[in-house]
């Protein structure tokens, strides 16, 4: 197989271990708009990174935090929904990194593959950066799993029990904003976030506890970034799409599985 | 419970307390300078009208709101038990509501049945949660915070979507869990029939404390009078000293909350 093949498919192995319990997280605390906004700051990102010569992903990683601690800030003030906040800061974001992009030649020529995925130009650095972040994650998860948990299911039931609740919050933040920036790579600025919560929501069926939940997502996404690949290759379409429709037809398919843990046993 | 204090709240130095508490949201202001405290073995019960704040002195004082003005002091260590109002729980986290429980505080399987057993919940450790229904949630929630072995009992309207027959039973465990456990309670009700059967201390709030003390005496302050009427307060205060005897129906003229039929009285209970 050639090279690039094997470093496309580890690229994408590596963000689907990445996203896949995340996602989880995105969707038992009703995220996938958040996710979105963040995602559209990946533009920003790209060309903040091409100006100042950082590596797109960390660039990416970085401004999608910034956003994510703005809106968490702003969060507090109480007279605009945090829908409304969400649409008008991930489109701001995404219009100024439109209008930096028109200044720039050489991202000006790659802008498809920042939207929708390159995949194929997975380089040995980016395989670095995807596999260090899948550790992070992962270890981070790991460490803070319960919190992480009690959080989801109710946050002032967390507080009031001693979970540091604002700190478990921006450390998934953190998380969400790294797999963001390394999902980016694989499927596209309009596709990350589908990469995140489609294996997690075609995962939910299949799972009686949280942990099954997380590493069937985990499992559902390297499934899809494989197929997806090898059909991109042998009918030579996209493979950021080809990877989202995989995981899409998954999920369609758990449709018909019947949800476990949720059948009445006995206690 | 090995530090279980004595008996006579009085006594007692605060679990926790809230001194000149203020509040503001938006410019509005939502609590106005409110004391409070709660000692081991002492039941405390807030009561007030909708939008009175009761909820959100509970969030300040369990220390998920920080206040304006004023502190909250709690106990060095102070282990709390809560049950808040309402908890949404949500069908796409696949979890039971053993996970649920020892989330909270990991025990053993016998233990948790146990206290399931203690608060007359059926034995459904292993279904999901979010499947328990609203009454049947309330106990879990309840066993689940009592799992926790807790020195201070939060329990924001703990009759929340439990039915009126159960209602009755549910009051008379919590002040059975405080004689048992010498635990202290933080109540929000709006039942004042049962606030007046089951407390040691009324807090009567309005943004700020209006009136405190003992049920009796509450019932004759000027402000509680003015605030839910004079018609129930002589309501409460015979039936006060009239029942050592259950009944079915007696709820008529408790809409204390105006436009809210939500919870209509319960039966009586032993005084």
């Amino acid at each position: 197989m050639e090279d690039f093949i094997l470093r496309a498919l580890g690229g994408g192995i590596g963000a689907a271990l990445a996203a896949g319990p995340v996602g989880c997280f995105v969707v038992w605390r009703r995220m996938a708009y958040f996710g979105t906004a963040l995602a559209h700051a990946v533009l920003l990102g790209v060309a903040l990174g091409f100006l100042l010569d950082i590596e797109p992903i960390v660039a990416v990683f970085a401004i999608c935090l910034l956003l994510a601690v703005c809106l968490l800030l702003l969060e507090r003030q109480r007279v605009i929904s945090v829908d409304a906040l969400l649409g008008v800061l991930a489109h701001a974001v995404f219009a100024a990194g439109l209008v930096m992009v028109a200044f720039m030649e050489r991202v000006r020529v790659d802008l498809i593959g920042y939207l929708f995925g390159d995949i194929l130009s997975v380089g040995v650095v980016d395989l670095w950066l995807i596999f260090g972040t899948a550790a992070v994650v992962t270890a981070a998860l790991a460490w803070q799993w319960r919190n992480l948990l009690a959080v989801a299911l109710n946050q002032d039931l967390a507080a009031a029990e001693g979970v540091p609740v604002e700190r478990v919050r921006f450390l998934f933040l953190f998380l969400l904003a790294a797999v963001i920036a390394v999902g980016m790579k694989i499927v596209g600025m309009l596709l990350v976030v589908a990469l995140v919560i489609v294996p997690a929501a075609a995962a939910r069926r299949m799972a009686a506890t949280p942990e099954q939940m997380a590493v069937a997502s985990t499992a559902i996404g390297i499934a899809s970034v494989v197929a997806g690949l090898f059909a991109s290759l042998l009918w030579d379409i996209p493979a950021g799409p080809a990877i989202v429709l995989v995981a899409s037809g998954i999920f369609a398919a758990s449709l018909l599985v019947p949800v476990r843990g949720q059948s009445r046993r006995d206690g | 419970m090995t530090d279980a204090p004595a008996h006579d709240p009085s006594e007692a130095s605060p679990l926790v307390e809230a001194r000149g508490v203020s509040l503001r949201f938006g410019g509005r202001s939502v609590l106005d300078a409110v004391d409070l405290a709660v000692r081991a073995g002492e039941i405390v019960t807030l009561v007030g009208l909708n939008g009175a704040g009761k909820s959100t002195l509970v969030r300040v004082i369990l220390g998920i709101v920080k206040p304006d003005s004023g502190e909250v002091v709690q106990r060095p260590r102070l282990r709390v038990g809560y049950v808040p109002q309402h908890m949404q729980r949500d069908p796409v986290m696949p979890i039971t509501v053993e996970r649920f429980m020892t989330l909270g505080a990991p025990a053993p399987r016998e233990t948790l049945q146990r206290v399931l057993d203690e608060v007359g919940a059926d034995p459904i450790l292993g279904h999901p949660l979010a499947e328990v229904s609203g009454g049947e949630m309330q106990r879990v929630m309840l066993a689940r915070a009592l799992l926790r072995e807790p020195q201070l009992l939060v329990l924001d309207e703990p009759l929340a979507g439990v039915d009126v027959t159960s209602q009755s039973d549910l009051y008379r465990l919590i002040a059975e869990i405080r004689d048992r456990r010498g635990c202290g309670v933080l109540l929000v009700s709006h039942d004042l029939h049962l606030v007046m059967a089951a407390t040691d201390t009324v807090v009567c709030l309005n943004r700020h404390v209006c009136c405190s003390g003992r049920p009796q005496a509450i019932l004759r302050h000027p402000e509680f009078i003015s605030l839910f009427g004079p018609h129930l307060s002589e309501t409460l205060a015979v039936y006060q000293h009239a029942h050592d005897h259950r009944h079915d129906a007696l709820g008529e003229p408790l809409s204390i909350e105006a436009g809210s039929s939500q919870q209509p009285g319960a039966g009586g209970r032993r005084t």
